[in-house]
C-alpha cells in the first residue's frame, strides 16, 4: 500500500468518477474499520445519495436503499409477516401448527432486515434520516448499533456480515443524542472551484477545459446570489450536459441560449428572477 | 505552528487522548470515556505520522454535527498545536441592556455568530440559564432567573432573555402541534385493524379474511401564523419578539410569520433561512421603515388579500403581537379582523401593555378589535409567554 488506508480508499473513489475530500474519505475509511455507520449533512444535491452508490461500485457489492419518508415504520422498514401465505398454508394443511407459520419461509425482508442477511456485507443506504419520524430512529439503533434486528416470534436475526451503513440527512429536523453518538459524521459542503473543475472533469470527460472553467465559475457566483434553492452539484452537472448537448462552446457565444438553458440550475421562479439575463451576462463576463 | 509541550506526568498517549476528549468537553461537546477508547481505536488505523490524518479521524469520530463540525479544526489546534487551552465559556454578566431602536442590534441576536465573544461555547451557558428559568432544577441560582424574568420585556435584552423567548415559543408551538382526530378513517398502514371493511371484503373469498384494512386517527395539527408589529411604540419589545417568532417558526414547518408597520412583509424564509448571516441581511432589508408609524388595520387588510387565502384556514390559529396603537380608524380593523375570524380557527392578541396595572383597552385599534378575538393575553415578559402555553392547550 504506497498511500495510507484513506487515501487508497480516495484513490478508488476517483477512478470510479466520485471526488472526495479528505475528511469525507477519512469518513468513510473509518466507517469500514470501526463497523460505525456514517452519518452524512450537507445542502441538497452535493452527492450525499451518490456517494454510498459510489462505495457500492469501488467494493462491488450491492447497494440497499431504503428512502426514509415521514410516516416510515417498522413493517415497511424491517420486515412484515406474509399474512395472507400464513392464511392459505394454516387453510390448506388443516393440521398445521401455528408455530409453523411463524418461519422464514413466511417473513417479508424490508430493507433493513435483508442488509442483515447478506452474504457479502452490502452498502445500505439510508436516505433522507431526518423526514422519519423520530420513534423509527429506535428501531434503527438496534439495527445500526447491534447488527441485529429482533422479530418478536423468531427470536433476534444476527447479522452474518455487518453492511456498510451510510446515513444522509438534509436537516430538516434535529436528530437524536443517541444516534448521532452512534455514527461517525462528516459534513459535505459545495465545493469548492477547484474540487468542482474535478468533479466535473470526472463526471463529463469530453467537456473542453476551457468551456469547464467558465461553467464553474459561473455556477460558483450564482451559488453566492440570494437564492431559495441554491444549485447543487447534480444541478452542475445538467447544466454543462446541457450546454455540450446544444453544442455551446463558450458561454459569452450565445447570451440568449444560456440564459435560457439557465433552468437546469434555477428551479423556481422567484430563483429565474433573480437572475436576469443583464446579470448572467455580467457574471459570464468576469468568467471568460 | 508548534506542537504542544505536554507536562511530563501525561506519560502516554492514552492520557493524552483523554486530556483531549476532556478539552472537547469543557467546549461543550457530549464526550465521555466511551469516546477516548473510540478515538484510540480509531487512531490505530492512521498513519501515527500523519498529522492531517489524525485530526481528520478524530473529527470523523467525535464530531456530532454540523455546528461542532466548524469549530472542531480550531479546538484541536488549540489544543495540540499550543495556542493555550480556550475556555469559551466565558462568564456571562447579567448587567441589562437597553436598547434604543436600531435594527443592528437585534440582527446581532439573530446571528449568534456575529458576537465574538458569545459564539464559542455560549451555547452552553444559554442552555443552563434557560432550563434554570423553566424552573428544573431547583439551585438556589434559580430565584434570581425568575427575577429576571419577571421583569418587562422593555428592560431585558440580554442573551440569555432572547434564547428563553425563543424557547417559550417553541414550547407554544409544540403545544398546538399535536392534536390528533377522535375519528378514525381508513389508511393504507393505519394502526388498527379496520374490522367492517375486512369481513365485508372476507366475502368474496369464501370468509376468509385474505385483505386486511387498516384504519388510524390522522393527524390534524393546528397551525401558528404570526403577526408582528414592530413599530415605533413596539420597538422596545422587537428583539423579544423577533426570538419568539423565530422560536415558533423553528418548532414546526408549516408556521407563517409576518411583520408589519406601515406595511406587511412575510417573514418565514427569512427567519428560517439556516445562513444566520444571511438572515440577519434579509430581515434588515425588510424591516426598512422599523420602528415607524402603525396600520394595524392597513396590515391586515393587506394579509386578508393576499396571504390568508393560502396561510390561514379552520385549523389555524392567527397570533398577532401588537400594543394595538393604530393610525387608521377603528372600524376598519373591526371589520378586517372580523372577516379574518371567518377564515382563522381562533384569533389571539398578545399585548405587552395587558399586564401593566390599570390597564385597560381604550387605544381606539384595541377596543374595535376585541370583540372579533378569541384571546386577549398579556406578554410584556418571558414567563408571560411561557404561561401562555396552557391557554394554547385548551385553543
Amino acid at each position: 500500500m504506497t498511500a495510507s488506508g484513506y487515501k487508497a480508499l480516495q484513490l478508488d473513489l476517483a477512478e470510479a468518477a466520485y471526488v472526495a475530500s479528505d475528511s469525507l474519505a477519512m469518513a468513510m475509511y473509518l466507517s469500514q474499520k470501526l463497523g460505525r455507520p456514517l452519518l452524512l449533512e450537507g445542502p441538497a444535491g452535493v452527492g450525499k445519495t451518490d456517494t454510498a452508490k459510489t462505495l457500492a461500485r469501488v467494493k462491488d457489492t450491492r447497494l440497499i436503499r431504503l428512502q426514509c419518508y415521514e410516516g416510515l415504520d417498522a413493517s415497511q422498514a424491517i420486515y412484515e409477516w406474509n399474512y395472507q401465505r400464513q392464511l392459505l398454508a394454516l387453510r390448506a394443511s388443516e393440521t398445521e401448527s401455528e408455530d409453523a407459520v411463524f418461519t422464514e419461509k413466511y417473513l417479508l425482508k424490508r430493507p433493513l432486515l435483508e442488509a442483515i442477511t447478506q452474504e457479502q456485507a452490502p452498502v445500505l443506504l439510508i436516505d433522507e434520516i431526518d423526514r422519519a419520524d423520530e420513534a423509527f430512529e429506535a428501531y434503527l439503533l438496534e439495527i445500526l448499533a447491534e447488527g441485529q434486528a429482533t422479530v418478536p416470534e423468531l427470536g433476534t436475526i444476527t447479522a452474518t456480515a455487518r453492511p456498510m451503513v451510510i446515513l444522509t440527512s438534509n436537516g430538516t429536523r434535529e436528530l437524536s443524542d443517541a444516534l448521532r453518538r452512534r455514527c461517525l459524521y462528516s459534513y459535505i459542503d459545495y465545493p469548492d472551484r477547484e474540487t468542482e473543475l474535478a468533479i466535473l472533469h470526472a463526471r463529463s470527460p469530453g467537456i473542453e477545459a476551457r468551456l469547464a472553467c467558465q461553467i464553474i465559475h459561473t455556477v460558483q457566483a450564482i451559488r453566492r446570489e440570494d437564492l431559495e434553492k441554491v444549485p447543487g452539484i447534480a444541478e452542475m452537472l445538467d447544466w454543462a450536459a446541457a450546454l455540450s448537448g446544444l453544442g455551446i462552446n463558450d458561454l459569452s457565444e450565445d447570451p440568449s441560449t444560456v440564459a435560457a438553458t439557465l433552468i437546469c440550475l434555477l428551479k423556481t421562479a422567484a430563483d429565474r428572477d433573480a437572475i436576469p439575463a443583464e446579470m448572467l451576462a455580467r457574471i459570464v463576463g468576469k468568467a471568460a | 505552528m508548534q506542537a504542544t509541550r505536554f507536562p511530563a506526568r501525561a506519560s502516554g498517549p492514552a492520557e493524552r487522548a483523554a486530556d483531549f476528549i476532556s478539552h472537547l468537553r469543557m467546549n461543550g461537546l457530549n464526550v465521555g470515556p466511551q469516546e477516548t477508547q473510540d478515538a484510540l481505536t480509531a487512531l490505530t488505523f492512521v498513519e501515527a505520522t500523519d498529522r492531517d490524518a489524525a485530526r481528520l479521524a478524530l473529527k470523523a469520530l467525535l464530531v456530532p454535527g454540523h455546528d461542532v463540525w466548524r469549530r472542531f479544526d480550531d479546538l484541536y489546534e488549540s489544543f495540540w498545536f499550543n495556542r493555550g487551552r480556550q475556555r469559551g465559556d466565558q462568564v456571562k454578566t447579567d448587567h441589562v441592556q437597553t436598547q434604543h431602536s436600531k435594527p443592528t442590534l437585534w440582527q446581532r441576536h439573530i446571528d449568534p455568530e456575529a458576537d465574538p465573544g458569545a459564539a464559542d461555547g455560549g451555547e452552553g451557558q444559554a442552555d443552563n440559564s434557560a432550563r434554570e428559568a423553566e424552573g428544573i432544577d431547583g439551585r438556589l441560582i434559580a430565584t434570581r432567573t425568575q427575577n429576571l424574568t419577571r421583569r418587562d420585556l422593555r428592560e431585558l435584552m440580554d442573551e440569555e432573555s432572547l434564547q428563553a423567548a425563543e424557547r417559550a415559543a417553541e414550547r407554544l408551538a409544540k403545544a398546538l402541534r399535536d392534536r390528533r382526530s377522535r375519528r378514525y378513517r381508513a389508511a393504507l398502514r393505519g394502526r388498527r385493524l379496520d374490522m367492517r371493511r375486512t369481513l365485508r371484503a372476507s366475502l368474496a373469498h369464501g370468509g376468509e379474511p385474505i385483505e386486511l384494512f387498516r384504519k388510524h386517527r390522522p393527524d390534524r395539527p393546528l397551525q401558528i401564523v404570526a403577526l408582528c408589529d414592530v413599530s415605533g411604540s413596539m420597538t422596545v419589545y422587537a428583539r423579544v419578539f423577533l426570538a419568539f417568532l423565530k422560536g415558533l417558526v423553528s418548532a414546526d414547518a408549516r408556521t407563517d410569520a409576518y411583520l408589519f408597520h406601515t406595511r406587511l412583509i412575510r417573514v418565514t424564509p427569512a427567519l428560517r433561512d439556516r445562513d444566520t448571516l444571511r438572515a440577519a441581511g434579509r430581515l434588515s432589508l425588510m424591516a426598512e421603515g422599523f420602528a415607524g408609524g402603525t396600520d394595524i388595520a392597513g396590515a391586515i387588510t393587506r394579509f386578508n388579500a393576499s396571504y390568508s387565502a393560502r396561510a390561514v384556514n379552520g385549523r389555524t390559529v392567527v397570533l398577532i403581537l401588537s400594543d394595538g396603537y393604530c393610525t387608521s380608524p377603528g372600524e376598519a380593523l373591526g371589520r378586517d379582523l372580523a372577516k379574518l375570524r371567518r377564515r382563522a380557527h381562533r384569533i389571539v392578541w398578545l399585548n405587552p401593555l395587558k399586564a401593566w396595572r390599570d390597564y385597560a383597552p381604550v387605544a381606539r385599534g384595541m377596543a374595535a378589535a376585541l370583540p372579533h378575538l378569541d384571546a386577549h393575553l398579556p406578554a410584556n415578559t418571558i414567563d408571560a409567554l411561557a404561561a401562555l402555553e396552557p391557554e394554547f392547550e385548551k385553543i
